[in-house]
This record gives C-alpha cells, sequence and structure tokens, in this order.
C-alpha cells in the first residue's frame, strides 16, 4: 500500500533527511483514527511533489525522540522543513489542496 | 442533463445508509466521504450501544463494514472534500477542492457536526500541543501526566476513563453540579479513582501560549467567580459539537445554532435536498439515529426523483 515515493523517517535519520529542501513530515501512529484518513493525502503528495519536496511518515510509537523535540502532544500533525528548518506546523486534518499550497509557497 | 441522480455528502452512519439504500434502489449513488472521513465514530473506541452487536464493536471497525456493505451494492465513493454547493439550480452542482464539479439531481446532505471548542482563543492556539478534542488519538501524548477533560455528557465521560489509561490524574471541569451523562457512564467514571470532578465551573484559560505548551489551566467557579490554576500537561475538550452547514449557509434553511432544518421527514426546504444525521439533529445524535435518518434520507430522495420528468434518469456517470 505504501508508496516507494514516500520516505520513512525515525529519530535517527531526521535530522540528516530534513538537512536540504523542502520536507513535508507526517507525524502518525497505527492507533490513530485521523492519521489513518490523511494517509492517503500524504501519499497523493509524495507522488506530486516527486523530485521538487520529501515527503516522509514517522511513526510517533518507534520514535519519540523527534515529536518530544517539537513538542507534538496531538497526531496527525504535519510538520514542513525547508532547508532544516522548521517552517509551518499544521495540526489535525486538512485537505490536500491546503497542504500542497503550503508546501508550493516554500518551493517558490 | 446530471451527472448524477443523487450524491450524498458524508460517510458517517448517515451518509453510508443512505448509500446503502439508494444503492439497493439501484440509483447508483455518488458518496463524497469528505476530510473527517468516516465521521466521528472514527474517534470512537468500543460502541456498545449499535443494535446487533452483544460484545460491542470498535467504532473504526463498524464504519469499516458499513463502508464495505455500502460499497456492495454499487455506491461509488470519491475521496476529498467539497468546497462550493449551488443549490439554487436543478440540477444541483457540487465544487470539488480540487476544482472539479459534479451536478446532481438529487442531494443527501450527512456532513455531521464536528468537536466543539471553548471561545477562549487560547485551547485553540494550543490545538497539538496539548489542548486536544480525541483522546484516543492524543491520550497516548499524557503517559504519567495529569489532564483535564471539559464537559459533563456522555463523550466527555468516554474521554475521561479512557484517559486514565495512560494520565496519573484526570480532573473532569464542568459547568453544572451534575454530569449530563447516562447512568452507567456516571457511575463508571465516579467508581474510577484516578478521575476527580471540578463543579460549578468553567475553563478560563490555558496556558501558556507563549511556550507553545499546557502547563495548566485557569478555572472559574461560576457561582463565586473565584479562579484558580491548576498545573497539568493536557486538555481534552469535550463540550459537544457543532454541525457542519457553513457550505450550505444562505442557500438551505438553518436554525439558529446552524443546524439543517428538514420537514415531513428529511426533507430541506429546497425540494430535493435531503438531510440526514447530526447534521439537523440537535436532539438524539447516536449513531443509530444518524443511520435511521440516513434511510429515511435515500427513501424519500427516491421518491422525489420517480416524481421528475423521465429525461433526468438518462444521467451520464462520467464522475469518479
Amino acid at each position: 500500500m505504501a508508496s516507494d515515493k514516500i520516505k520513512i523517517f525515525t529519530d535517527s535519520n531526521f535530522d540528516q533527511e530534513t538537512k536540504n529542501g523542502i520536507v513535508l513530515v507526517d507525524f502518525w501512529a497505527e492507533w490513530c483514527g485521523p492519521c489513518r484518513r490523511l494517509a492517503p493525502t500524504v501519499e497523493a503528495l509524495a507522488g506530486e511533489f516527486d523530485g521538487r519536496a520529501t515527503v516522509a511518515k514517522l511513526n510517533v510509537d518507534e520514535n519519540p525522540g523527534v515529536p518530544g523535540r517539537f513538542m507534538i502532544r496531538g497526531i496527525p500533525t504535519l510538520l514542513i522543513f525547508k532547508n532544516g528548518q522548521l517552517a509551518e506546523t499544521l495540526v489535525g486534518l486538512a485537505p490536500k489542496e491546503d497542504i500542497a499550497r503550503l508546501i508550493e509557497k516554500h518551493l517558490s | 442533463m446530471s451527472d448524477r441522480q443523487i450524491v450524498i455528502v458524508g460517510s458517517g452512519p448517515a451518509g453510508l445508509t443512505a448509500a446503502l439504500y439508494a444503492a439497493r434502489a439501484n440509483l447508483k449513488p455518488l458518496l463524497i466521504e469528505g476530510l473527517e472521513a468516516g465521521g466521528q465514530l472514527m474517534l470512537t473506541t468500543m460502541v456498545d450501544n449499535w443494535p446487533g452487536f452483544r460484545d460491542g464493536i470498535m467504532g473504526p471497525d463498524l464504519m469499516a463494514e458499513m463502508r464495505a456493505q455500502a460499497a456492495r451494492f454499487g455506491t461509488e465513493t470519491l475521496e476529498g472534500n467539497v468546497t462550493a454547493v449551488d443549490l439554487r439550480h436543478r440540477p444541483f452542482t457540487l465544487v470539488m477542492g480540487d476544482g472539479r464539479t459534479i451536478t446532481t439531481e438529487a442531494l443527501v446532505i450527512a456532513t455531521g457536526a464536528s468537536a466543539r471548542w471553548l471561545e477562549i482563543g487560547s485551547d485553540r492556539k494550543l490545538s497539538g500541543h496539548g489542548v486536544s478534542t480525541c483522546a484516543t488519538c492524543d491520550g497516548y501524548f499524557f503517559k504519567g501526566r495529569p489532564v483535564a477533560v471539559v464537559g459533563g455528557g456522555d463523550s466527555a465521560m468516554e474521554e475521561a476513563i479512557y484517559l486514565t489509561k495512560f494520565a496519573s490524574k484526570v480532573t473532569v471541569v464542568h459547568r453544572r453540579d451534575a454530569l449530563r451523562a447516562s447512568k452507567i457512564m456516571q457511575e463508571k467514571a465516579f467508581a474510577n479513582p484516578k478521575i476527580d470532578f471540578i463543579w460549578d465551573s468553567e475553563v478560563a484559560d490555558v496556558k501558556d501560549v507563549d511556550k507553545g505548551e499546557v502547563t495548566g489551566i485557569v478555572v472559574r467557579h461560576l457561582k463565586t467567580g473565584h479562579l484558580r490554576e491548576l498545573p497539568l500537561d493536557g486538555m481534552f475538550v469535550a463540550i459537544g459539537h457543532t454541525p457542519n452547514t457553513s457550505l450550505f449557509k444562505g442557500q438551505i434553511e438553518l436554525d439558529a445554532s446552524g443546524y439543517i432544518v428538514s420537514h415531513h421527514g428529511t426533507r430541506t426546504n429546497v425540494p430535493g435536498v435531503f438531510a440526514a444525521g447530526d447534521v439537523q439533529d440537535r436532539i438524539y445524535r447516536q449513531a443509530v439515529t444518524a443511520a435511521g435518518s440516513g434511510c429515511m434520507a435515500a427513501i424519500d430522495a427516491e421518491r422525489y426523483l420517480e416524481g421528475l420528468p423521465q429525461d433526468t434518469s438518462e444521467t451520464r456517470h462520467t464522475v469518479a
């Protein structure tokens, strides 16, 4: 089911992987209903932005370090990084077009 | 000529039951899922009041079953959100988030209701950073930490009880001196040693917006006006729901609270537009009543379509 365009981030590869370019990270967990709803949207975005921006998922159950650093206390949360700097925070569900617009904003 | 005979907007129990009945009536319904696909039951755990499951069923599992059942009879589903509607001309026009339009002879609105927030501003600013409306989503982040639940109804008690699995202590803040929740939920909550109650009180503020995390809440006693601060790490808001009707404002009749007004079953004031589930129900708001009204909407829509001139049944099925 998971698209090969989506990267899997962990506590150990997170800093390296977010260092360059525009990176969207989806913080999720298996037990989170809304996260499952957002998953197809994130997959579609990975396809749309292939080659222009990185789209990744980070499982908060297996990787408590990064969510702790960004004080994430609710999922799904989407963070957008620009060259390693946090540029946008989106809490909860959002329409695909809105997320795409935010990525575009930082690409231009 | 229109794309569809019937489109259903919303995919909770009301929308999926409307789809099931419309599909079995051979109306080839299109169901638009919406942002919160599956509806409020997707955020619950065990549902013990859905008839037919003596041991209960998990909310998300129940929705998966309803979806599969509606699909079995030919319901087509479309992911995504409707961003605009035109109900002034027939066929009705729906505009999707990606700009595409869909026209339909009949429309069932089953957009449900979404969790209400407090009206203090600081709660929304700290959403995702300690303030939540979904214990099953976010309870995990409060292992061994004290949290508050605001509200006194069934969903507040369900959240409080669920949160005791993670939190060190759960404080329920309620505006009145007695709970609105059903007897069985009240008893469960009172019996739980981790749950405390603060009565006759409301949340005046959540700290600390500047820090970007919840460090405590300020509680106002409604009879004395006395303010006190409780240090805690999370606040879950369960004070009811607001109907999702902003899309239809000005085009169909809504009551003062924003609920769709329905007449003679599920008819709205616009012929051909029907409403089902929590979007038009300020009284019962149960999964089973939502499903029941979804069935009624499909039957009402079917009769409406039968009364239209024959050429309108020549619909194109080009969408999705």
